[in-house]
């Protein structure tokens, strides 16, 4: 099947505007009498809860955390995209959607860039308007810092924090709207399965991660902002509880995963020092703006002291490689750099597995005292975890997984296939092509949230009669059964091995064949042992405790058992995709380690239709067309 | 992959079933730990053994493991968080402990914040709390530019200050009497010193302190323990801040 993404046509700078004006309305009178379940309140899920709930629907929003505020967004530290153009260095919508496109290697869809980039500075506006603390300058006015991938100063910031306080913006509004009782606030409660009644989403099934009991949620739209996969590794820069259950059991029950194998490694994060590690922590791009990376020239010089290796014999290798962008290159690109110099033996810290990030430079230039005001935090948990002085001696840093630009297929108005399934934020495929630009993920997000899903869901509900499913359609007591069976079988089992055991062995599996480099033997192998995996942990995992109850380790198996499927979905994408773009790198397809792209053969989306178990799932496209950017190779020299 | 020696750490931890259970300490042995290992993954390793074991592991909040999200929970030795300047137990590293140590482990422990299971609290009062006005009651849409309002850079980082406030719980759990003074003052202030937050100020601090009050939180008998306890740095300035606002709204 030939997906179309229903974008409008026409000039792009009238798109949206135009749209937006062709979208039909619900009467202002009439929106109470909708229910919107919005699953994560994260920025994307809390902004749109806020938003929606504000105009009047009747919102029932679930996170699985104790408090909205703690979602994954919270840990964002680097800053927020937008083209305000504020320093006058050049910036335009126009140069934010070109940078987008590119940054994305051409596998994004124009018009929603577009969309994305102009509704960028109404995200400031509110943010600010919230009381969002933004860096300033000593005149009043906003401040803004530089990103990888372009070469303009666009990027909005709050200390190191920036992703803790526009969520902290967005759940203040999610706050005040659960005080005026317009929005439902369900905690604790984890999403394990969507309903589909007719074919059309109709509300969802969750579990009480307190009690244990599952509870059934009808409404006549949901919302799914449940974050990214990246898990899907162990090991990553995301928060122990995210997963990629939720778009997993929507996908089950029809929705399409698009590029699933489109997956961000980010450069600069804390070295693993052991196996017992349960995350990395990344260290923010915006160390880029002051760190030069380098590795020594001679492998015999890896072990010395990072001070005692002169600076004839350091391989600042961004600069070398990439002149005019060096070290802002972008993520993927930093990524394959540092590892490439690590293959070479020149890699250093434990394992050979490590580059240095080096502030000396700066510090020269600026004063340690600028460098702290501007990344103090940074430091600070720099050496809480190494125990090392960063402003002494350079920080040592190697790649981790960190972000999916992949997820559940979504046309314009950002709803998926399943009519009233709606995707916004890192859960949706939509914006980021092949690999996403620093500081635009919670752009994306609080678009999605604030600005794009409020007047398309009006779009889409003004055709729905509402109220006319409730939970006592037997749609609901089926998927009910079915997540209690699925529960206790995992109970059941009570083999030898640990839940994480299996994460590890998955995420070690992905990491090594499905990682920062793929080849078609190494995918080949991962399509075997994935589903070996996977048989073994039906039959051996030991999971502890009750299914009614409190119990953690039940949690983590269903998460578990969502990514040992997922995984294999991952490996067939990557496995299908003979080209190197962006995040997705297959070695077969390189020139001198650059990707090389096949615009003639790959230039579409690719959608997976799950067909049910042992099926092989079936894989449809949504071709993209480049009517305002050239396609071209993507170049950082 | 890390070739430090290990240590052997005795752990002496809150276990209770549930809200209504008594509760009791139990001992545990910790092994094999090394300095690298954070103490989340301390107790993670004393987790896979209780599996092992045929036992039920441990419960804990955590999320993030890096120190913002606020989830992670626990009094280490009667310190809230384990008494590591500005850090999250997350972010507390084995390092600071030694071979052959012996370790309580208690949930937070305040009238309102009511225990659920072992080491997990309830805090949604924190919420409440927020619910009842910490924010500026704009709408979606309809905003002025974000350069129209002017801030001055002192008064933008001491809104910053205010809100680098994770939602923890540790300066109720630290304090004697259970109060959520650092927290509510930290909230008040963040927008008592921005002109957005100016037009409802009065208002704002009256209904944060009932909140407060109604939710169970104690009254501040000047401890200064919560700012010890705080992980984010957070000064017991907006506690005095607040107080001033709140006088300030009986004359408004
Ligand atoms: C360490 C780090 C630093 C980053 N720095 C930046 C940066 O500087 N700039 C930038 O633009 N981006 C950054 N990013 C990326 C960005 O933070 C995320 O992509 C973005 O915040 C995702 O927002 P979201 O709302 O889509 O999802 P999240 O914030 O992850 O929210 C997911 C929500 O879904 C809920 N949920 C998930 N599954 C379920 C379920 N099954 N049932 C119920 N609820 C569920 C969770 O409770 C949560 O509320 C960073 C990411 C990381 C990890
Ligand atoms: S004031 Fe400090 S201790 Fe209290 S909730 Fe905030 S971060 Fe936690
Ligand atoms: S787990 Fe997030 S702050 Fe500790």
């Amino acid at each position: 099947m030939i997906l179309d993404g229903k974008c409008p046509t026409g000039p792009i700078e009238q798109t949206w505007d135009k749209h937006r004006f062709d979208l039909k309305l619900v009467n202002p009178a009439n929106k109470r009498k909708y229910n919107v379940i919005v699953v994560g309140t994260g920025l994307a899920g809390g902004a749109a809860a806020a938003s929606l709930g504000e105009l009047g629907y009747n919102v029932q929003a679930f996170c699985y955390q104790d408090s909205p505020r703690r979602a994954h967004s919270i840990a964002a530290q680097g800053g927020i995209n937008a083209a305000k153009n504020y320093p006058n260095d050049g910036d335009s919508i126009y140069r934010l959607f070109y940078d987008t496109i590119k940054g994305g290697d051409f596998r994004a869809r124009e018009a929603d860039v577009w969309r994305l980039s102009q509704v960028s500075n109404n995200i400031i506006d509110q943010c600010v308007a919230q009381g969002v603390p933004f860096a300033r300058d000593y005149a009043g006015y906003l401040d803004n810092r530089s990103f990888g991938g372009a070469q303009v100063s666009r990027t909005f910031y709050a200390r190191g924090q920036t992703g803790q306080q526009l969520l902290l913006g967005a759940y203040s509004a999610l706050s005040r709207q659960i005080k005026l009782g317009t929005v439902k606030m369900y905690n604790r409660r984890e999403m394990l399965d969507l309903v589909v009644v007719d074919g059309v989403a109709k509300g969802i099934t969750v579990r009480n991660l307190l009690t244990g009991e599952l509870e059934s949620y009808a409404a006549d739209a949901v919302c799914l902002a449940t974050g990214g996969y990246v898990n899907v590794f162990y090991l990553s820069t995301n928060a122990m509880g995210c997963s990629v259950t939720a778009n997993w059991k929507a996908h089950k029950k029809g929705a399409f995963f698009a590029n699933p194998c489109y997956t961000q490694i980010h450069p600069t994060c804390i070295p693993q020092a052991g196996d017992y590690q349960s995350k990395l922590t990344l260290m923010s791009e915006s160390l880029r703006n002051d760190g030069r990376c380098w590795v020594p020239k001679r492998k015999e010089d890896c072990g010395k002291h990072p001070n005692e290796v002169p600076e004839e014999d350091r391989d600042y290798y961004l600069e070398r490689k990439y002149p005019s962008f060096g070290n802002l290159a972008p993520r993927d690109i930093a990524s394959r750099a540092a590892k490439e110099q690590c293959d070479d033996g020149r890699g250093v810290g434990p394992g050979g597995r490590g580059v240095y990030l080096d502030f000396a430079t700066s510090i020269k230039r600026v004063g340690a005292d600028t460098i702290k005001e501007r990344y103090g935090n940074l430091f600070e948990m720099y050496e809480k975890i190494t125990d090392e002085d960063g402003y002494k001696r350079p920080m040592r840093m190697y790649p981790a997984p960190h972000y999916s630009m992949g997820g559940l297929w979504v046309d314009y108005n950002l709803m998926s296939n399943i009519p009233g399934l709606f995707v916004l934020g890192e859960a949706n495929f939509s914006v980021h092509g092949a690999n996403r630009l620093g500081a635009s993920a919670l752009m994306q997000g609080l678009a999605d949230g604030y600005f794009v899903i409020p007047y398309t869901i009006g779009g889409y509900l003004a055709g729905v009669k509402p109220g006319v499913v409730k939970t006592d359609n037997p749609e609901f007591k089926k998927s009910a059964d079915e997540v209690d069976a699925y529960n206790n079988k995992l109970l059941d089992i009570n083999g030898n091995k640990t839940v994480f055991e299996f994460m590890r062995e998955l995420g070690g599996l992905m990491w090594e064949n499905c990682g920062m480099a793929r080849t078609k033997e190494s995918l080949e192998l991962n399509l075997k042992k994935i589903p070996a995996l996977r048989e073994e942990f039906w039959k051996n995992v030991k999971v502890s405790g009750k299914g009614a109850d409190l119990n953690q380790q039940l949690e983590n198996a269903g998460r578990t058992a969502d990514f040992l499927e997922f995984a294999e979905l991952m490996c067939r994408d990557a496995y299908h995709r003979n080209e190197s773009c962006g995040g997705h790198f297959r070695s077969e397809y390189q020139d001198e380690g650059e990707a090389q792209r096949d615009d003639v053969n790959y230039c579409y989306v690719g959608a997976w239709e799950y067909k049910g178990d042992k099926k092989e799932p079936e894989l449809h496209k949504e071709p993209l067309k480049f009517d305002n950017v050239h396609l071209a190779v993507r170049s950082y020299k | 992959m890390s070739d430090h020696k290990t240590m052997t750490l005795t752990l002496i931890v809150w276990r209770q079933k549930g809200p209504k259970d008594p509760g009791k300490f139990e001992t545990y042995t910790a092994k094999g730990i090394t300095e690298h290992h954070s103490f989340l993954e301390m107790l993670d390793c004393v987790n896979e053994d209780l599996i092992y074991a045929g036992k039920e592991p441990i419960v804990f909040d955590h999320d993030c493991r890096e120190g913002i999200c606020g989830m992670c929970s626990q009094v280490i030795n009667g310190a809230a968080h384990g008494g590591q300047d500005r850090t999250t137990v997350c972010q507390l590293h084995m390092r600071k402990f030694k071979d052959g140590d012996t370790i309580y482990i208690e949930p937070w422990r305040a009238r309102a914040f009511p225990i659920i299971k072992d080491l997990i609290v309830d805090r949604s009062a924190l919420d409440t709390i927020v619910q009842a006005g910490a924010y500026v009651s704009c709408h979606t849409g309809g905003v002025p530019d974000g350069n129209a309002i002017l801030i001055p850079k002192p008064a933008a980082d001491e809104a910053m200050d205010a809100a680098e406030c994770v939602g923890c719980g540790a300066c109720v759990a630290g304090c004697p009497n259970g109060a959520a003074m650092l927290f509510t003052g930290a909230k008040v202030s963040q927008f008592a010193v921005i002109p957005q937050g100016q037009a409802e100020a009065a208002t704002r601090v009256k209904d944060l302190v009932d909140a407060m009050t109604s939710c169970g939180f104690g009254n501040c008998t000047n401890h200064y323990e919560c700012q010890v306890a705080c992980p984010k740095g957070i000064n017991v300035k907006f506690i005095a801040r607040m107080n001033r606002e709140f006088i300030k709204a009986q004359f408004a």
